[in-house]
């Protein structure tokens, strides 16, 4: 059965196609301004690459800030949903989830079974999502998915001590100013990066496994500095996308819709 | 009769003032330099300047802002608060409500007659509702401080910012702009969040008497007739002085009670 997870985030959009537990195809790319325009062309991509049309798919999860202007979905999934099932599914002993998309940051718990037993998110502050490191690589003029090798560069260290963006980006331009390395400028902004989620995180407890998932799961300095404010081995999602664990969970959801469909229709019949 | 200094050494901008006999005879505003030492020396320089005297004639000079710790010259340190409530009152001896509204921060604060400080609340942590926000929203829409304030009495239909956060509302504001939607009802928009979030801390104060607001925000005429809306109270301007020195006034003040041993009266 070949099912797709369509993942409407507020900067990228993604989209999985799975056949029953395998990925077929999977894509990502920025988000245009109308989730629909976005959701369309995302999943004509992971059609492409399977080489597959919209036929073929028997049931379509659509999930992230903008799902329910998708057009072509089934069901909606929330976020928070979406990512525990794509942990779970990959790591059984994870019971906490720590994404950080490009406008949001989140962390759930989850019982033994990977039911979602706590949530928390910060979607009111730019402080502690993707858009706090965006913001901070286009003042030090640096590209993005560079930031993580950057900052282990690191030998000087130095405080980052705002977390609201607008104030940690003017102290970013007084180190640049004092001389100091993009380097260890880097790297304490990880560091300050890491504190605000840690703290999100520890309200609702932390228990391990705790795998990170989303777009700045990638960047390796976050992800050390994460595990280090958490006092934790975070363990990182291996052979797949950190970013489109959204979508691969949204799929899973499908996978689960598309079967009860099949039983149903075999009762009926 | 001695002189007496204080000196403000903000994120800004750093203020020094020289007073003797309860007047100002010197008062000087920089741009706040990397080092606040070094913005302390040379806007205490400026201000002895002003006033025609030299270091060794200042009786006692106390100083206050977040570089207070690292003025060279100074008897004592003060908290910003305490300062503010004193230069506040001196500024208007009717002050009974403090708003003051820094590049980087917003502090209100309840004083009594003396300039004392019995209650008070401040947001540094967080851009919005500080100068920056507006700051931040001006440039946007590529208008002054005080243009942006005029925009609230031209519009017709305010826009609703979504978001407190400076950078949401930012990208809130592009959104209006390339929609089209006219730069007045932004403006009107813009300012009326700022005045949310600034009421939230002078409510929290529970606001009593005459208010007064301080630091460069005063002079956006929309967020100030907005904010009155919100507390449901009129607000003053002083006319004695710029309200920015109010911090290094009040630490000036502070300095002439230290050396005449007792408590001033206005």
């Amino acid at each position: 059965m070949i099912v797709a997870g369509c993942d409407i985030g507020s900067l990228t959009a993604k989209a999985v196609i799975m056949e029953n537990d395998k990925i077929l195809s999977h894509a990502v790319m920025r988000a245009k301004t109308r989730p629909a325009e976005s959701a369309n062309e995302i999943m004509q991509t992971a059609l492409d690459q399977a080489g597959l049309t919209m036929k073929d798919i028997a049931c379509v999860v659509g999930t992230g800030y903008g799902r329910e202007q998708i057009p072509f979905v089934d069901h909606v999934e929330s976020e928070i949903s979406c990512h525990a099932k794509a942990a779970r599914r990959i790591m059984p002993s994870v019971r906490m989830v720590i994404d950080i998309g490009g406008q949001d940051a989140k962390a759930t718990r989850m019982d033994d079974s990977g039911n979602v037993a706590r949530y928390i998110y910060n979607d009111k502050c730019a402080s502690g999502t993707g858009r706090f490191l965006e913001v901070m690589a286009e003042a030090l003029e640096v590209p993005l998915e560079e930031m993580g090798a950057m900052g282990d560069k690191s030998t000087e260290k130095l405080q980052i001590s705002n977390q609201c963006v607008i104030f940690a980006e003017t102290e970013v331009v007084s180190l640049v100013n004092e001389g100091k390395e993009t380097a260890d400028i880097i790297n304490a902004l990880h560091k300050a990066m890491a504190k605000r989620v840690a703290s999100l995180a520890k309200s609702i407890d932390v228990e391990e496994d705790v795998v990170m998932t989303g777009g700045v799961a990638k960047n390796s300095g976050v992800f050390k500095a994460l595990s280090e404010a958490l006092n934790v081995d975070m363990k990182s999602i291996n052979g797949i996308d950190p970013q489109i664990m959204g979508a691969m969970g949204a799929s899973l959801y499908a996978l689960e819709k598309a079967g009860e469909k099949v039983s149903g229709l075999k009762k009926a019949g | 009769m001695s002189f007496v200094a204080g000196c403000d050494v903000g994120s800004l901008t750093s203020k020094a003032v020289i007073m003797k006999n309860k007047k100002i005879i010197g008062s000087i505003i920089i741009k706040s330099k990397p080092r606040p030492k070094d913005s302390a020396d040379a806007v205490m320089e400026a201000a002895l300047a002003e006033a025609g005297i030299s270091g060794g004639d200042i009786a006692y000079c106390i100083g206050t802002g977040y570089g207070r710790d690292r003025i060279d010259f100074v008897d004592e340190v003060v908290s910003e608060i305490s300062c503010h409530g004193k230069g506040a009152r001196w500024l208007l001896p009717t002050a009974q409500t403090v708003i003051d509204i820094g590049g980087q921060d917003c502090k209100t604060m309840k004083i009594d007659t003396d300039g004392n400080v019995s209650r008070f609340m401040t947001n540094d942590k967080c851009a919005s509702g500080t100068g920056r926000f507006l700051e931040v929203m001006a440039n946007v829409l590529g208008v002054s401080m005080e243009e942006l304030g005029k925009l609230s009495k031209q519009s017709r239909s305010p826009v609703t910012l979504a978001s407190t956060c400076t950078v949401w509302a930012q990208a809130d504001v592009i959104k209006f702009i390339n929609s089209g939607v006219p730069i007045e009802d932004i403006g009107a928009g813009i300012n009326t969040a700022m005045a949310a979030r600034v009421a939230i801390l002078v409510n929290a104060v529970k606001p009593e008497g005459d208010i007064f607001m301080t630091g460069g925000v005063a002079k956006n005429v929309g967020v100030v007739a907005t904010l009155e809306k919100l507390i449901g109270k009129r607000i003053k301007k002083a006319r004695k002085a710029d309200p920015q020195i109010a911090g290094a006034i009040g630490a000036a003040l502070l300095s002439m009670e230290r050396i005449n041993g007792h408590g001033l009266r206005n």
